[in-house]
C-alpha cells in the first residue's frame, strides 16, 4: 500500500512513511489527552517527550517500538532522540514487563540491612531473577537505586506502592494482594 | 519560639496539613509580607543574611546563588525557579519527609523563592518512584491554586506563578542542577558545560534558579520569624537546623530536625539509640554515599559543615550510613561503587569507562581473586576519577567512599586477597 505524503520518493522510504504514518493513529484517545495536558506546562514538544513516554506506558504497559514511533511522530520529534531518552531512564521499558513491576532497592542501607537475603526469598517465591517476568505474566523485577526509606531498610515498590521492613515481612502475603483476580 | 520550623507540622501518623491548618500556625506568612509591599530585593537581603547554606550536598549560601541572578527592567522577563526533589543519593530519605508530612511548607517556600527572582514559572523535579510524594503534593498545589496563591496576579501584587510537578523516571546524575535542566527539557540528562551557570542561562536558556527541597523549606520560618530567630537555632557556625538521618544497624534509624552543630554522638546515640546489641560502629559516611567514610574517633566532632569538613568529609545531605563491625567494608564500597558505575551519565570517558572497572575490581573481592595490583588499581582511580578529572561530580563523589575506604579499612582488603575469600561471609 502506498501512503507517500511527497511524490518521487524511493520505495524503502515509501515503506518507512507508510509505517510511520500508520503510527500516527496508533495513539489512543485517552492518550492523547494526557498528553496534550502535558503540552500546556512546558513550551515546547521536546520536554513533553519523556512524558509522552510514560503516559503511553501507564496505558500499555511497556514502550514497544511502534509506540515510540508513535509518541516521536504525534510531538514531531527525531525517532533517534526520542530513543536516546527512552532508553536513559530506569523506569521507560522497552521491553514488555509484568502487570506488577517489583523495584528492589539494592542500595548501601538496604544491603547493609539484608537486601540480597531479600532478594533469594523474592527469587524463591517467585522463581525470577532480576529482569525476569513471572510465567504468569503477573511480577517483573529488576533493581532499582536507594528507594530513600532508609530507615525502614530493606524495602521494595511493587507497582506504585512502597514496602518496608522487608526482612520481617511475608513477602508471600505482600505478593498475593497483587494476584490476578485478588486486586 | 519556634525551634523546629521543618518538622513542627509533621506528624506522619495521620494525613498531613491541608491548607487551612497550614496556615492557622503561622503557614504562608511571608506571602502576607510580600501582599504587605516587601520587595523581591528585601526577600534576598533577608535570605542572605539568614544564612542560609544549601541542603542538597554542597552547602553553597543560597542567597549568594540567587544573587547571581540577573533582576531589574533589563533583565530577561522570562525565568524559572526549580526544587530539586530527585532525591536519590544512597542512604538519604530527608526530602520524602518533608514532602510527605508538610506539602505546603515547600509550597510556601517556592513562592517566596519565586518572587525573590521573579520567576513566573517554578517547577518540582520530582522523582519518580516518590509516588506518595506525587499524590500529596498534587493536592496541595490544587489547595493553593484555589486559594488564589497561586495564579496570576497573587494577592493583588501583580506577581504570576505557576507551579508545575514534573515527575522523573528515575537516574541519580538528574540531582546535578544542570543535567536536571537538560531532564526537564526533554533530553538526556547529561550535565552542562559551567559557564554560563543557570543563575544567567539554565532552563531554555533562562535565568534559573534550582534549589533543594530542604533548603526551600527553611524559607517560610526566616520570613515569618525574622534572623535573629534564624540564628538562634543553630548550636554551631552555621545557622539554623537540618534535618539528620541515620540509617544501618542502630537500635533506631530514623531522621531528626536538630540545630546544626549538634554532636555527631548525640544524633548516634540518643537520637538513633546506638547500635544494636552486639554490634560495634566501625565507621560512617556522614552525608550520603559521596561522602569520605568517618570513624568512632570523629563522633565528637559537631554537625557542622566546617567541622566536618576538617575530618575531610563532608555534613552533604546530613543522613548518615552507619558500618558496624560484622558488615564488610569492602563489600559496603562495592555495593557503592556498582551504584555509582550503574548511575554514571556515560558522557566522560574517566566516569564512564572507570566506575566499571573499579566496579569490576570490587566483584573480584568478593570472589576471593582480589590481589594488590587490583588495590594499585583502585588507588589510581581515587585520583583519575576525583575532582577536576571527570565533567561532572558524579565520579569524585564516589571517590569520597573509595578514598577514604582504601585508607581506613586497608586491613579488610588485605584480608580479602590473603584469605582469597571475604572474610565477613560465614
Amino acid at each position: 500500500m502506498w501512503i507517500g505524503r511527497e511524490q518521487g520518493v524511493n520505495t524503502a522510504d515509501n515503506q518507512l512513511i507508510a509505517s510511520t504514518t500508520v503510527a500516527a493513529g496508533y495513539l489512543r484517545e485517552a492518550e492523547i489527552a494526557e498528553i496534550e495536558h502535558e503540552r500546556t506546562l512546558y513550551p515546547d514538544a521536546r520536554a513533553v517527550g519523556l512524558e509522552a513516554l510514560k503516559i503511553v506506558q501507564k496505558h500499555r504497559g511497556w514502550v514497544s517500538d511502534e509506540s515510540l514511533r508513535a509518541v516521536a511522530e504525534y510531538l514531531r520529534l527525531p525517532i533517534a532522540e526520542l530513543e536516546g531518552v527512552a532508553t536513559f531512564f530506569n523506569l521507560i521499558y522497552r521491553r514488555p514487563v509484568g502487570r506488577h513491576v517489583i523495584l528492589h532497592c539494592n542500595s548501601v542501607s538496604c544491603w547493609i540491612m539484608g537486601c540480597e537475603q531479600v532478594k533469594d526469598r523474592i527469587a524463591d517465591e517467585l522463581g525470577i531473577d532480576f529482569g525476569e517476568t513471572t510465567a504468569d505474566g503477573d511480577f517483573t523485577l529488576i533493581p532499582v537505586p536507594c528507594l530513600g526509606d532508609c530507615d525502614r531498610a530493606p524495602v521494595m515498590m511493587v507497582g506504585s506502592d512502597q514496602h518496608r521492613n522487608l526482612d520481617r515481612a511475608d513477602l508471600g502475603a505482600i505478593f498475593a494482594q497483587y494476584r490476578k483476580g485478588t486486586e | 519560639m519556634v525551634s523546629n520550623p521543618l518538622t513542627r507540622n509533621i506528624d506522619l501518623s495521620r494525613q498531613p496539613f491541608d491548607l487551612a491548618a497550614y496556615e492557622a500556625v503561622d503557614g504562608y506568612r511571608g506571602l502576607r509580607e510580600i501582599a504587605r509591599g516587601l520587595e523581591p530585593s528585601d526577600v534576598l537581603d533577608k535570605v542572605r543574611d539568614s544564612g542560609l547554606k544549601g541542603r542538597g550536598g554542597a552547602g553553597f549560601p543560597t542567597g549568594l546563588k540567587w544573587s547571581f541572578v540577573p533582576m531589574g527592567d533589563d533583565a530577561p522577563k522570562q525565568k524559572y525557579f526549580v526544587v530539586n526533589a530527585d532525591e536519590m543519593e544512597p542512604g538519604t530519605f530527608k526530602d520524602r519527609l518533608l514532602m510527605e508530612g508538610d506539602p505546603h511548607l515547600l509550597i510556601d517556600g517556592m513562592i517566596i523563592a519565586s518572587y525573590a527572582i521573579q520567576a513566573n514559572t517554578a517547577y518540582i523535579f520530582l522523582r519518580g518512584e516518590y509516588t506518595e510524594s506525587e499524590r500529596i503534593l498534587r493536592k496541595a498545589l490544587a489547595e493553593a491554586h484555589e486559594r488564589g496563591y497561586l495564579g496570576n496576579n497573587i494577592l493583588d501584587t501583580g506577581f504570576d506563578l505557576d507551579i508545575i510537578l514534573h515527575t522523573s523516571a528515575g537516574r541519580y546524575i538528574c540531582g546535578e542542577e544542570t543535567a536536571l535542566l537538560n531532564a526537564l527539557e526533554g533530553r538526556r540528562a547529561n550535565p552542562r558545560a559551567k559557564p554560563p551557570f543557570p543563575q544567567v542561562s539554565g532552563l531554555w536558556g533562562k535565568p534559573t534558579i534550582v534549589n533543594n527541597v530542604e533548603t526551600i523549606c527553611n524559607l517560610p520560618g526566616i520570613m515569618a520569624w525574622g534572623n535573629d530567630w534564624y540564628r538562634g537555632l543553630t548550636k554551631g557556625n552555621d545557622h539554623g537546623t537540618k534535618l539528620f538521618g541515620v540509617s544501618g544497624k542502630v537500635r533506631s534509624p530514623g531522621c531528626w530536625e536538630l540545630p546544626l552543630g549538634t554532636p555527631i554522638r548525640e544524633l548516634m546515640e540518643v537520637y538513633a539509640g546506638g547500635m544494636r546489641d552486639g554490634l560495634e560502629l566501625k565507621g560512617f559516611l556522614p552525608g550520603g554515599g559521596s561522602t569520605d567514610f568517618m570513624l568512632p574517633e570523629h563522633l565528637d566532632l559537631n554537625l557542622d559543615y566546617d567541622d566536618i569538613a576538617g575530618a575531610g568529609s563532608r555534613l552533604a545531605t546530613g543522613t548518615m550510613i552507619v558500618l558496624d563491625n560484622q558488615t564488610c567494608p569492602v563489600g559496603m564500597i562495592g555495593n557503592l561503587m556498582t551504584f555509582f558505575s550503574h548511575e554514571s551519565c556515560g558522557y566522560c570517558t574517566p566516569c564512564r569507562d572507570g566506575l566499571p572497572w573499579v566496579d569490576e575490581i570490587f566483584r573480584a573481592f568478593e570472589a576471593g581473586k582480589g590481589s594488590h595490583r587490583d588495590l594499585a588499581i583502585l588507588e589510581e582511580h581515587v585520583d583519575y576519577l576525583g575532582p577536576g578529572k571527570t565533567f561532572c561530580a558524579l565520579a569524585p563523589g564516589a571517590t569520597a567512599p573509595l578514598g577514604s575506604g582504601l585508607r581506613y579499612f586497608r586491613e579488610d582488603f588485605e584480608r580479602h586477597i590473603s584469605e582469597q575469600r571475604c572474610p565477613y561471609r560465614q
